[in-house]
């Protein structure tokens, strides 16, 4: 089952661990699903301003997503429809490991697109203060933790679809 | 596994269900966030605007020229901005398309060969070229050459008719209409020559460098029903007829005072353009460009940097203080104002210049309750928008149009007070081709752009205002039709203009008797 399976899926919680590792997948869910929703349903939003507001090394493949009319409107279908699926299955815990993945994936590119580096000014203002480690950094990293202790197959869609696998594991 | 699934279903206990489900009412919670929060917007955005009574929709859309007749156009003064109106009229030179072509390739962000390929063609020939400077006029003759908007790979097609002198231009009966780009001194005299041998004008601002050829130009327009359209391109500013129909709607409530500014801070900015490395006597016809100005032997500076001199041009009021006045004039019929009053210096180009580099001036309308000042300085690029200030909100413009409403208001106090406006938030705003692209370059083109001179947009595409002011020129010969920057603008742009002139040179209070028409 590749991707899927995980030897160490479903490790043994305690019902204190499991409860505020599913708070954190539905919260972080809850950030993507809504990013993604307000996106859609606004007809003038587009990633143009944050793409050209890149800097560091990457600003200018960052740029030329902004500036190529054709891609940039992959990108914006993309953002839009990434953030809202991985929002989705965060809260359902449906698919949660690939979802998990494209999110670290996404904040990745929101990440290096703008990092807070010494040197570099934005002309959109971020509302917090940061150096090297911001908010999309944290988010990322807190993905990267409920990858590694996942809980979908306890509590979300997972344990139903893959309730043969827990099964035979207990 | 289906085989699995199937004999394990009966198996799924009501407890595992649970566990599977568990988080599936977050679902239900967020919906109901969303839909109260999407209420809440739109009720607050709807309350607003229809209390506003206006629409973030753009109406304004570019329609496809008539067919018809050919007109056949010549230009006289095609210098720098005697391009720019060739390109707006479809007609640049080769070279320019090779050097664009290059940059666009270059540079993905750079659309300017893109949106001149797709400026719409204006069913109009160039079929005469006048300038005193042989290298502007051979460039303008090879922009006639290239209707079809080629480079240099290719062959020149239809060949443009050079004069020497204005008058035989004029005189030619394969022009039906001509442009206008020479210098301020030269306007007046062209455009009153033009009309009395019938060829309609587009001429750029100011209208006129005198006093007493305003009244004659407005008189000969008339006389020989010409189409006139004077060189304001911001007419075509979406931004500004948006601010339009704002003050019709009385959006801002009384408005006692207009803020208006230049802000530049380079030497183009401050008219120190390059001199041409082929410009000497013999390829600059001196004297047919002294002209009406006061003799004065052969300078290059003088020639390329007229603008810095009261003997050709008609300084910050007739340069840039009139884009502003028009603008205003535009969005609130403002009219010859009763009293004007000027302040400024030669401050920080001291370059032997005699117009000034900081100009303030204050125009009156007691009949409006009004006061419109006007503040200019060449040396610092800070920038301030026009500000229009109404005692129930106060609106600024440019290529985007902010409207906030005041804190003490009258009409919006009760909706302050219900924080359904918010004073330190925009109740209105319009963006006009948000979603576009814009990549402006130097700094003064960024001026233009940022003063909604240089680009606005239609069906949601950005098109050059200057194009689209040319358009509306060619389209009202053709059908008979009338300008928006007409004969009558122009009277009051250039009127308004000479008074903050000769107020600025007198030092005095200058007032305009409009029942005798005449500035006291």
């Amino acid at each position: 089952m590749g991707l899927f399976a995980n030897k160490r899926q479903d490790g043994n919680y305690s019902m204190s661990q499991l409860f505020f590792l599913v708070v954190l997948r539905v919260f972080i869910g809850w950030h993507f699903l809504y990013e993604g929703i307000t996106k859609l349903v606004n007809p003038d939003w587009t990633a143009y301003g944050f793409l050209n507001d890149s800097g560091w090394v990457f600003s200018g493949i960052f740029q030329n997503m902004a500036n190529n009319p054709g891609t940039l409107k992959v990108v914006d279908f993309l953002n839009i429809w990434g953030l809202i699926l991985i929002g989705f299955s965060l809260i359902l815990g449906f698919l949660s490991r690939p979802a998990i993945l494209g999110g670290i994936l996404l904040l990745a590119m929101y990440y290096l697109s703008q990092p807070p580096f010494v040197g570099i000014e934005y002309a959109i203002p971020s509302e917090g203060k940061y150096l090297w480690v911001n908010k999309n950094l944290i988010e990322l990293a807190a993905l990267a933790v409920l990858f590694v202790f996942p809980t979908s197959r306890k509590i979300g869609l997972d344990r139903f679809i893959f309730r043969a696998g827990i099964e035979e594991n207990l | 596994m289906d085989e699995n699934n199937k004999s394990s279903r009966g198996r799924f206990s009501r407890r595992e269900l649970l566990k599977s489900l568990a988080t599936i009412p977050v679902i239900g919670a967020f919906a109901y966030g969303f839909y109260k929060k999407t209420n809440y917007d739109r009720l607050l955005n709807s309350s607003i605007l229809d209390e506003l009574g206006m629409n973030q929709s753009s109406s304004l859309r570019s329609e496809p020229i008539t067919k018809g007749k050919k007109i056949r156009i010549g230009i006289i003064g095609a210098g720098g901005r005697g391009r720019d109106l060739l390109k707006g009229l479809g007609f640049v030179e080769p070279q320019w398309i090779d050097k664009t072509r290059e940059a666009a390739e270059n540079d993905s962000a750079n659309k300017r060969y893109e949106e001149y390929l797709e400026q719409e063609y204006l069913n109009v020939e160039l079929n005469g070229v006048c300038d005193v400077f042989d290298i502007n006029a051979e460039k303008a003759l090879a922009a006639a050459g290239n209707p079809e908007r080629k480079g240099t790979d290719s062959k020149p097609g239809h060949q443009a008719k050079r004069y020497t002198r204005y008058q035989d231009l004029l005189n030619a009966d394969d022009i039906d209409a001509v442009i206008i780009g020479t210098p301020d001194h030269w306007h007046g005299p062209i455009t009153i020559e033009a009309a009395r041998k019938g060829k309609h004008v587009y001429c750029e601002k100011p209208m006129t460098w005198t006093v007493p050829e305003t009244y004659q130009v407005r008189e000969e327009v008339i006389k020989n029903k010409i189409v006139f359209q004077l060189g304001h391109q911001g007419r075509q500013t979406e931004s500004y007829i948006k601010a339009r129909e704002a003050i019709q709607k009385n959006i801002l409530g009384k408005v006692n005072l207009i803020e208006v500014t230049t802000n530049r801070n380079s030497p183009n900015g401050a008219w120190v353009y390059p001199i041409h490395a082929e410009a000497n006597p013999e390829t600059i016809d001196w004297k047919q460009f002294i002209g009406p100005a006061p003799w004065h032997e052969f300078s290059l500076e003088r020639f390329f940097r007229w603008r810095c001199w009261w003997d050709y041009s008609t300084g910050l009021s007739g340069d840039l203080l009139t884009h502003e006045f028009d603008a205003m004039n535009q969005i609130l019929d403002l009219g010859i104002p009763k009293y004007a009053t000027s302040s400024g210096g030669i401050y920080h180009f001291k370059d032997g210049r005699t117009v000034p580099d900081v100009l303030q001036t204050v125009f009156e309308f007691p009949q409006r309750d009004l006061t419109m000042l006007y503040s200019a300085t060449l040396a610092s690029s800070k920038n301030r928008g026009k500000v229009i200030m109404g005692h129930d909100a106060s609106m600024e413009v440019g290529n985007t149009l902010t409207i906030k409403a005041d804190r003490d208001s009258t009409r919006y106090g009760e909706k302050i007070k219900e924080q359904v406006i918010d004073p330190s938030r925009p109740i209105f705003s319009y963006i006009p081709g948000r979603k576009n692209v814009d990549a402006v370059t130097s700094a003064t083109e960024q001026y233009f752009a940022g003063r909604g001179l240089l680009y606005t947009y239609r069906n949601g595409r950005r098109v050059d205002t200057t194009h689209l002011h040319i358009k509306e020129w060619i389209e009202a010969i053709r059908t008979g039709g009338s300008t928006s920057c007409n004969i009558d603008r122009g009277f009051e742009e250039a009127i308004a203009a000479h008074m903050g002139t000769i107020a600025y040179k007198e030092g005095r209070r200058v007032e305009w008797d409009a029942e005798n028409e005449k500035i006291i």
